[in-house]
């Protein structure tokens, strides 16, 4: 299942923060979205994801091929870590919960109450999520954040097989991952808000600063 | 979809999960109209279907902001948003518990509390069947105004403001019914009416809420 965007413009609060996009991101493919704080890459996973629709441009993927690993991991602090993996397991479908479990290092903290976790472990056991969605496209927004170096090193791990089990994911990070990936800067896409004002504003300010001049 | 039931009426069960807190409330008014209004008994039993209906009314209101607020807040909304499930059924699931933690103990509770304000013979059987019916329709009513809502900090005014005027139909039949039916006059009229209103908000505002809920997680 590949995920093509053509000339796609992403906007947030109706104004437009990426614009001119054109990427394929293919099977057993990792693409890693950089860019500084505040250019736009949450917008467009979450524009990706199906969450809100694009200004202009198409996204052509199965919303149903494509899982979203946002900033906030969606836990429940009163569910036991089990009961929190679980749900999301039967949301899809998905009944072995083991591999996510082992694949994060979870075992020992099953029976616990999210809302004892630490910021890593909780950051986990988000991650861990990914692998009860059973769905090939991953889409990660900083998914490294509070993790230690060698929960990074589980995460990698987790991604390597995901992609050498014919998935793909697309990951907004900071952080090299170590691994083997292709990079998109979004920087070079960064939409001209003052061009699309159109004229009238800027002869306005010119205006206005000629009568203080 | 019964995952997510489960989930929720688990959520509710633990603690500060709000399992109680409507029929706390509910428990208190009934146990206070009496001592406001005196104890008169004949005007206690001629009001007590109102108060009843007034205070199941308010206690349901109470809980409203958490249909959607807590998963919002915690990121739960948009990963259910790309689950394969459709928003309608998450909205439908989600006032069905709403209904199994609020308006199901209250209707249960009403005929007991009844008693409380003198309640005469048929009006336990009235008030359990009016409430029975029309609890549902204040519950999805409910789960509608908290999409509107969801986005904002502190809602819950919002909340009431837009839910209320919306509660009013179902009031004004279920109180008829009760108290025609206490009465022992023919409360088929405004039953009917109030199974309608059910019936219609089941069947359209899973749709109007799903289309409020994935305009605010834009």
């Amino acid at each position: 299942m590949e995920l093509r965007v053509e000339n796609l413009t992403v906007a947030r609060g109706g104004v437009p923060v990426l614009e001119g996009l054109d990427f394929t991101l293919s099977p057993g493919q990792v693409l890693i979205l950089r860019g500084p704080n505040g250019s736009g890459k949450t917008t467009l996973l979450r524009t990706l994801a199906g969450l809100q629709p694009p200004l202009t441009g198409s996204v052509s993927a199965d919303p149903e091929q494509i899982t979203y690993g946002a900033h906030a991991d969606g836990l429940k602090a009163t569910l036991s870590v089990e009961e929190n993996l679980r749900f999301w397991a039967s949301v899809h479908g998905i009944s072995d919960i083991a591999p996510a479990v082992d694949g994060f290092n979870l075992r020992g903290l099953l029976e616990r109450p999210s809302a004892n976790l630490s910021a890593g472990q909780k950051r986990r056991l988000g991650l861990a999520r990914l692998l009860v969605t059973g769905r090939p496209i991953w889409l990660l927004d900083e998914p490294t954040v509070s993790l230690d170096v060698a929960s990074v090193a589980l995460f990698a791990d987790a991604v390597r097989a995901h992609v050498a089990g014919g998935g793909s994911a697309l990951i907004a990070t900071h952080i090299d991952l170590g691994l083997q990936a292709e990079t998109l800067d979004v920087g070079p896409f960064k939409a001209d808000v003052n061009r699309r004002r159109g004229d009238t504003h800027r002869d306005a300010y010119a205006d206005f600063d000629e009568a203080f001049s | 979809m019964i995952a997510l039931l489960v989930r929720d009426l688990r959520l509710a069960m633990r603690a500060g999960g709000g399992f109680g807190l409507g029929l706390a409330f509910f428990l208190i008014v009934s146990t206070l109209v009496p001592f406001g209004v005196g104890p008169e008994a004949a005007i206690l039993s001629r009001i007590a279907p109102g108060i009843l209906w007034v205070g199941a009314l308010l206690a349901c209101l109470l809980s409203l902001d958490r249909i959607f607020q807590l998963d919002f807040e915690d990121g739960s909304l948009d990963l259910l948003a790309t689950a394969p499930i459709p928003m309608e059924g998450i909205v439908a699931v989600k006032a069905l518990a709403h209904w199994l933690v609020t308006g199901l103990p209250l209707t249960l509770a009403a005929p007991v509390l009844g008693t409380l304000m003198n309640l005469e013979s048929p009006g336990h059987y009235w008030i359990f069947i009016t409430l029975l019916i029309g609890t549902p329709a204040l519950s999805m009513i409910g789960a509608f105004g908290a999409a509107l809502t969801v986005g904002l900090k502190r809602g819950g005014l919002l909340l009431s403001l837009l839910v209320l005027p919306l509660y009013i139909p179902t009031l004004i039949f279920g109180a008829e019914a009760a108290t025609r039916g206490t009465a022992d006059l023919s409360a088929s009229t405004p039953l009917l009416m109030m199974a309608g209103i059910t019936a219609g908000s089941i069947a359209l505002l899973p749709f109007a809420a799903a289309a409020a809920l994935r305009v605010n997680l834009r």
